[in-house]
C-alpha cells in the first residue's frame, strides 16, 4: 500500500467523511461533497523537517511529502519557489509597517500559480496511467495545462469562456492544445466540462483530478512560511475565484504547524474578490456561511466564477481564523495593478489588482493594522491581461529623431528629473 | 413527449447506468419525486434533511441554474432538458 500511495491514505468526503480509494474521483456519491486527500501526518513528521526541505532543490517539490503523489514528480519539475519580495515602497503607499509580495507572476513555465496545481494533477495522473489531460478554465489554468502537456508529450483539451482576453487564448493555442471556446461564462464552461468528464476517460485536472490538483496550491503557502524565516505571516491576502487557493493556503499553514515545522502563531488569511463577481465576499460581509451564486461582470476574468465550488470552505477558513474579506471595483483593480507596477516593478494581471486593491482597503479600515506585517499573494502576470489596461496607462510620446524635439518634449514631461 | 434528465456519473449506480431518463413532471420538485419513486434513495442524494437542495448539488433547466429561477418550484415543460451536476472548482 505505502509503495503505491506514498504519504496519502485515502480520499475523504469533506461533507460526510465517507472514504474513497485514491482514484480519479472528485465527489462523494452520497451528497456530492468534494473529496480531499487524507495524509499520514505521523509518517510525514518522521520524514520531513527544515533541514531535509532546505537541502532539496528550490522548487515546490521540496515539500513533496505534503503533496498528493505516490512517487517522484514527473511533470513540472521546475515549478514554484517564486520570490517573496520585500515591498517597502508599496508598504509606504498603503500605510503598513511591513509588506511582502509572493510573486507568482514569474512562476514557471506559464507565469501563474496554476503551474503548481497542474504539475501536481499531471504527476498524479501519470501515476494512474493517463495520457490525455483537460480542464475548464478562466485562462491561466488552460495556459498551464497546454504548456505542461506539450512538454510531457500528452494530448490536451482546454475549455474556456469565448470572451477571454486574447493573450490567454493565444497562450494556450501556441502549445498545440485543442482550445474549445464556449459561448457562455465560466460557470457554463464548468457545467459542460462536468458532463464531458463523465463521458470521456481523460484526466480533467479540475474535475476528476481535483482532489490532487487543489492540493498543489498549498505549495504557495509552504514557500511563504519558509521564505518568511519559518514563520507564518500575521496577515496573508489572497484573491478568490472558486475560493480554493485561500482554503489551501490556510491548510498549508495548519499542516506546517501539525507536523511541527513552525509555531502556531496568530495568523489571518484575508479574501479578495472583484465587486463584479463577489459571492464569497458578499456572504462574508453579511456574516453568512453560505453564498448566493451570481452572474459575473468584471474585468478580473480569471476570478469570474459566480458559483464558487470552495466558497463554503473559504468562508469557513476565514471565520475560523477571524479573517476579513472585501471586494473592489474595476477602477480599483486597475489602480491596484498600477500601484504594484509603479512601486515594485511587478506587472500583475487583474487578479493581482484585486489583491492589492483589497489589501489597501483592509489596511485603510484598520482590519489589517498599520503596525502589522502582511503578505500579498500575486498569482498571475499582467502581460496575459493587457486588454484590461489598454487605454489606462498613458501613451508613448512619439517624436522625430531630433534632439530639439526631444528637449522640447522633456520640458513638458514633469516626471523626468533633468540634471 | 417528456422532459429529459441527464444523470451525472456519481448517481448512475442508482439508475442502472442510464445516462438519460425521460420523465413527465411540471416542476423540478416533481422531477425529484418521480426520480425517487423510480430509483429509491435518489431524493436523499439531492436534498438535505430539510428538503433543501444540497449545497454541492447544482440543478440546471435548459442550462440555467435553478437558483436563478424558482429553485425547486421552477416550472418545466415538454422538451426541457435538466442536468444535475456536482459543483467543481477551477480558475
Amino acid at each position: 500500500m505505502s509503495q503505491k500511495s506514498g504519504y496519502m491514505e485515502a480520499l475523504k468526503c469533506r461533507e460526510c467523511g465517507r472514504k474513497y480509494p485514491l482514484e480519479a474521483v472528485h465527489v462523494c456519491e452520497y451528497d456530492f461533497g468534494p473529496l480531499e486527500v487524507v495524509y499520514n501526518y505521523d509518517k510525514i513528521r518522521k520524514s520531513l523537517n527544515r533541514e531535509v526541505i532546505t537541502g532539496r532543490p528550490q522548487t515546490m517539490w521540496r515539500y513533496r511529502e505534503l503533496l498528493p503523489i505516490a512517487g517522484q514528480p514527473t511533470v513540472g519539475l521546475e515549478v514554484g519557489y517564486t520570490p517573496l519580495i520585500k515591498a517597502d515602497r508599496l508598504a509606504e503607499k498603503l500605510g503598513i509597517r511591513g509588506l511582502w509580495i509572493k510573486n507568482d507572476t514569474v512562476n514557471y513555465p506559464t507565469l501563474s500559480f496554476k503551474d503548481r496545481v497542474v504539475s501536481v494533477a499531471m504527476s498524479r495522473a501519470a501515476e494512474m496511467g493517463f495520457k490525455t489531460v483537460a480542464c475548464a478554465s478562466t485562462g491561466n489554468l488552460a495556459n498551464s495545462v497546454a504548456a505542461n502537456a506539450a512538454a510531457a508529450g500528452w494530448d490536451a483539451f482546454v475549455f474556456i469562456p469565448a470572451d477571454l482576453e486574447q493573450g490567454k487564448v493565444i497562450n494556450s493555442l501556441i502549445y498545440g492544445a485543442e482550445v474549445i471556446a464556449i459561448k457562455g461564462h465560466y460557470d457554463e464552461v464548468n457545467r459542460l466540462c462536468a458532463e464531458i468528464a463523465g463521458k470521456y476517460g481523460w484526466a480533467f485536472v479540475n474535475v476528476n483530478m481535483r482532489p490532487y490538483y487543489a492540493e498543489g496550491s498549498k505549495s504557495m503557502g509552504f514557500e511563504i512560511v519558509e521564505q518568511s524565516g519559518w514563520k507564518i505571516p500575521r496577515h496573508t491576502v489572497v484573491c478568490m475565484a472558486s475560493g480554493s487557493l485561500l482554503t489551501k493556503i490556510y491548510k498549508s499553514y495548519r499542516e506546517m504547524i501539525e507536523i511541527g515545522l513552525v509555531d502556531d502563531t496568530e495568523h489571518q488569511v484575508h479574501g479578495a474578490q472583484a465587486t463584479g463577481c463577489s459571492p464569497i465576499s458578499t456572504a462574508h460581509k453579511a456574516g453568512m456561511d453560505f453564498f448566493k451564486p451570481v452572474k459575473p461582470d468584471t474585468i478580473a476574468k480569471s476570478l469570474a466564477i459566480g458559483t464558487p465550488a470552495d466558497g463554503f470552505y473559504a468562508l469557513k477558513a476565514m471565520k475560523e481564523s477571524g479573517s476579513s474579506c472585501d471586494d473592489v471595483t474595476d477602477d480599483e483593480i486597475r489602480e491596484g495593478i498600477s500601484l504594484l507596477a509603479e512601486c515594485e516593478g511587478i506587472f500583475a494581471e487583474t487578479a493581482g489588482g484585486v489583491t492589492v486593491g483589497v489589501a489597501k482597503k483592509l489596511i485603510a479600515s484598520g482590519k489589517i493594522p498599520a503596525e502589522d506585517e502582511a503578505v500579498l499573494c500575486i498569482t498571475g502576470h499582467g502581460l496575459k491581461t493587457l486588454d484590461a489596461v489598454v487605454g489606462h496607462t498613458g501613451e508613448a510620446n512619439i517624436i522625430k529623431p531630433s534632439l530639439r524635439e526631444f528637449e522640447s518634449l522633456l520640458s513638458n514631461v514633469k516626471k523626468v528629473a533633468v540634471n | 413527449m417528456a422532459i429529459q434528465v441527464r444523470i451525472p456519473t456519481p448517481l448512475r449506480k442508482l439508475t442502472n447506468n442510464e445516462e438519460i431518463i425521460e420523465i413527465d413532471a411540471d416542476t423540478v420538485k416533481g422531477v425529484i419525486s418521480e426520480l425517487q419513486s423510480r430509483y429509491p434513495g435518489f431524493r436523499d442524494r439531492l436534498l438535505d434533511e430539510k428538503g433543501e437542495i444540497r449545497r454541492f448539488v447544482n440543478i440546471y433547466v435548459n442550462e440555467e441554474d435553478i437558483r436563478f429561477l424558482k429553485n425547486q418550484e421552477t416550472e418545466i415543460k415538454d422538451g426541457d432538458e435538466i442536468s444535475i451536476i456536482p459543483a467543481i472548482a477551477g480558475g
